[in-house]
């Protein structure tokens, strides 16, 4: 199929550039088209959006400078052995890259997305920097409660930076945005589950990953043409195994990397790797009565997904990513890990555990963003591939 | 410091190095016991640790830490390591984690060789530090027991909330005690809460005195490899007994007279001969080559006057205090207060604020790989330190417990290269103290 005959290529095209495009010309647009109004960046894994775009704010992902950054100045600030992602987010703030982005919002991922919250604010003190504790406590009188201050707190410092205030109907409206956006991203994943050939998961991917520099409504449309697209797409079916990725929810590997695994023989059924997005498992439900920000706060305590920078409490470890490749379908399970992640790195032997339980085969191997090798991960993958597809187990 | 003392390797101790050293072991034979003595046990974390409520429902903690640490000093760490990495850890995380856990693969016999008891509950201080939540999760796994967890909020502008103070009052009053009351089978006891809490304050108020003794010139004190022994009673079990009260009580004393005898730091070679290099330092210690790590300073006559590490349990010296009229509100500014749950930003604001009030003629940071949450940012600690203070610093890297990250001739050429430095231009850039510091000559 060329890309002429194919009538999802040119938004997937587009996509990939808004991805791939480290000036973030986008939100550059945006501002342009917005005047005034501020554009905020963050770092993964998760800040509630609606919260920003209920106050006239862009919500703008920065996964760092991927495998497309030279890092000159950032390795000057980690030690060799930090894992990759701080050091190019600080070469593009050095860079100048970061200029569009008004302020930053560093979530309580791990210690090391903390700590360069407070470098951020060290410096470049002169532009908004703001540290988001999520809630691990996750009882809604304790976490909840303190969480939903936390929002406050940030949605009363922005509007003192030209933010507009925080208001019910709007965020009422932002959250109803949310929610389509989630069902259109839903949309997506089921028909990866169902016809994986259709659509690939590096498609889905940067399809998915797109709408974090955008406004809501904007990716909106980009999925809905997306789908609508897929309805007149004529693909090949491949007789490949059906795998799950988990581990890279924070740092980013390469778009060659996933196609890398695509070639190796994997459909990826599912994964973590944009997991902000899809943090929320459930619509967000706000009821006549309900405080919307309440709503906003209690959705990621009761229906947050299941991840290894978010605490366990009652849940048994390994039983989200078991009933994620049931419910896939999947024949195993491709542990992708960052260098250095501690949230996926000790999580890693507990979730092996629990499918070495149940009977599910994995395998595992550890990237960076600006992994350029990937021959050994290709033979890898496909030794895995050829096994499960063999005798149903790893090699 | 006699010749035949200088030539060994065993290590000189003051008496309250022992004291610790036996307080600490006698409370692993009470651990030992504890079953038998029909003693509930509770593995919790050194920052943020709520000893005093453990104590007034007659609870013997465990701190995992602590194991790790001492196994790394007897040279048991890298076997333990080794079989957490057989059982499927990466060799990327935290060696704590590993050395813990490998302990425990290989039958749970702690540091001092007495058996370590089961936990009745792990209590997850999760306070300035992520892989405290990993850590017990692994262990719950593997002790299938109940976890009571207490979310401690990061203070990124190093000030506490009321939001922050009673999200985390909250937590101890509706899930902390009730689950503590739950395993024990007892009611907890407000007046005996409250006495703990004043006895930890007057162990507190002596703590700092001998801190403070630092200012001196010469100092009396190590504030860092000393300064872990001095921590010992304060960071493991004993905050809010009589034992940690005589503890610091007699230190203080020890401290005094050191300073009566005008006698410089204890050393592994006993007293300083020497005070040539005051420093401050950053970061934890290694401690599988402790004692070579230390002499590497003391025997350049190089002398630790404050240190962070030694604030990770606790940070008195400015100003916190115990306070037994409001109890869990203070439990609560105790755990917000520990150093590593600090932004960076206050962080620096501390080091600075030591380096000058301790007339520092420099500071060194030890980045530990298996901490990010001291690590992450410490080279632009060393560029703002510098900047502001125009005192130089130094930087190495090393591990908290595993030998193979502890490159010892690497490390000693640098930091002999940095003394030489030091005193090349040692008079010019001496830092001046902060009003009211006082050093004393």
């Amino acid at each position: 199929m060329t890309n002429q005959a194919d009538p999802a290529a040119s938004v997937i095209a587009r996509a990939q550039s808004i991805v791939e495009d480290l000036t973030f010309a986008e939100v550059t647009r945006w501002k342009r088209e917005h005047t005034g109004a501020l554009a905020v960046g963050y770092m993964p894994v998760y800040v509630p959006r609606p919260l920003f775009e209920a106050i006239g704010c862009l919500p703008v992902a920065v996964f760092g400078g991927g495998d497309r950054t030279d890092i000159i100045r950032g390795d000057s600030y980690f030690q060799s052995y930090i894992c990759h992602i701080p050091r190019s987010t600080i070469e593009l703030a050095l860079s100048g890259a970061l200029a569009p982005l008004d302020g930053m919002i560093f979530p309580s991922t791990c210690d090391v997305i903390r700590n360069l919250g407070g470098m951020w604010k060290m410096l470049f003190p002169e532009r908004y920097g703001a540290y988001l504790d999520l809630p691990q406590n996750l009882t809604p009188a304790l976490g909840g409660r303190f969480y939903a201050e936390e929002l406050r707190r940030i949605a009363r410092e922005l509007e003192a930076r030209g933010a507009r205030p925080l208001d019910a109907a709007a965020l009422r409206e932002a959250i109803a945005a949310e929610n389509a956006r989630r069902a259109l991203i839903d949309e997506l994943d089921e028909l990866r589950r169902s016809k994986p050939w259709l659509l690939r998961a590096s498609e889905a991917y940067v399809a998915v990953r797109a709408g974090t520099v955008l406004p809501v409504s904007e990716h909106v449309a980009l999925l809905g043409e997306l789908l609508a697209a897929l309805t007149r797409r004529e693909v090949r079916a491949y007789d490949n195994v059906r795998v799950v990725i988990t581990g890279a929810f924070c740092e980013q590997p390469p778009l060659g990397l996933i196609r890398t695994l695509e070639k190796s023989g994997c459909d990826i059924v599912d994964d973590d790797l944009q997991l902000g997005l899809r943090m929320i498992e459930q619509p967000i439900t706000v009821g006549a009565d309900t405080d919307p920000l309440v709503a906003l706060a209690e959705a990621f305590l009761k229906n947050g997904a299941a991840t290894a920078c978010r605490y366990i409490d009652k849940a048994v470890k390994g039983d989200a990513l078991i009933a994620k490749v049931r419910a896939a379908n999947a024949e195993g399970v491709i542990f992708t890990a960052a260098s250095f992640c501690d949230p996926a790195l000790l999580d890693q032997p507990m979730l092996e555990r629990a499918l070495t339980s149940a009977k599910i085969p994995f395998t595992s191997f550890k990237f960076a963003e600006n992994t350029g090798q990937y021959q050994t991960i290709r033979e890898q993958a496909g030794a895995f591939s050829d096994s499960v597809k063999l005798w149903g187990g790893t090699p | 410091m006699s010749g035949a003392a200088a030539a060994s390797n065993v290590a000189q101790k003051d008496d309250s190095q022992r004291r610790q050293k036996e307080m600490i072991a006698d409370h692993f034979a009470k651990l030992e016991r504890a079953k038998e003595d029909g003693r509930k046990v509770v593995y919790t974390f050194v920052p943020g640790n709520l000893t005093e409520l453990l104590r007034a429902l007659d609870i013997l903690p465990v701190l995992p830490e602590i194991n790790a640490l001492q196994s790394g000093m007897r040279g048991k760490s890298a076997g333990y390591i080794a079989e957490a990495e057989k059982a499927g850890h990466s060799e990327d995380v935290c060696t704590y984690v590993k050395c813990d856990l490998g302990m425990m693969l290989s039958g749970n016999v702690g540091p001092t060789g007495t058996k370590i008891p089961p936990p009745d509950l792990l209590l997850l201080s999760y306070t300035g530090c992520f892989t405290f939540l990993k850590w017990f999760e692994l262990l719950k796994e593997a002790y299938k027991c109940e976890v009571a967890m207490l979310h401690v909020p990061y203070m990124p502008d190093g000030v506490v909330t009321p939001d922050m103070r009673r999200y985390v009052v909250d937590q101890l009053r509706d899930q902390i005690i009730p689950a503590l009351e739950r395993v024990t089978g007892k009611k907890l006891d407000l007046d005996e809460l409250a006495r703990r809490l004043a006895l930890s304050r007057q162990a507190e108020d002596d703590l700092v005195a001998v801190w403070e003794s630092a200012r001196r010139r010469p100092s009396p004190i190590d504030g860092y490899f000393g300064g872990v022994y001095y921590i010992g009673p304060m960071f493991t079990a004993f905050r809010g007994t009589e034992e940690a009260v005589a503890y610091y009580r007699s230190l203080k004393a020890e401290v005094d007279e050191r300073i009566a005898q005008k006698l410089g730091a204890q050393t592994p070679d006993g007293p300083i001969a020497q005070e040539k290099y005051r420093l401050v330092i950053e970061g934890p210690p290694n401690w599988t080559s402790f004692y070579d790590f230390w002499r590497m300073f003391s025997r350049e006559g190089a002398v630790p006057v404050a240190s962070t590490y030694t604030r990770v349990g606790g940070l008195y010296d400015t100003g916190f205090r115990h306070d037994p009229e409001h109890p869990l509100e203070s439990l609560a500014d105790y755990c917000l207060g520990c150093y590593t749950n600090l932004g960076l930003p206050s962080r620096v604001d501390l080091l600075e604020r030591y380096i000058k009030d301790y007339s520092a003629d420099g500071f060194l940071i030890n980045s530990v790989k298996s901490c990010n949450s001291f690590s992450a940012g410490q080279l632009l600690i060393l560029r703002e330190l510098e900047k502001r203070t125009g005192v130089p610093g130094a930087f190495i890297e090393s591990d908290l417990v595993d030998p193979r990250y502890f490159g010892k001739a690497n490390i000693e050429n640098r930091i002999q290269s940095y003394f030489q430095m030091l005193e090349a231009r040692k008079e010019p850039t001496r830092a001046q103290p902060q009003s009211g510091s006082g050093s004393v000559a």
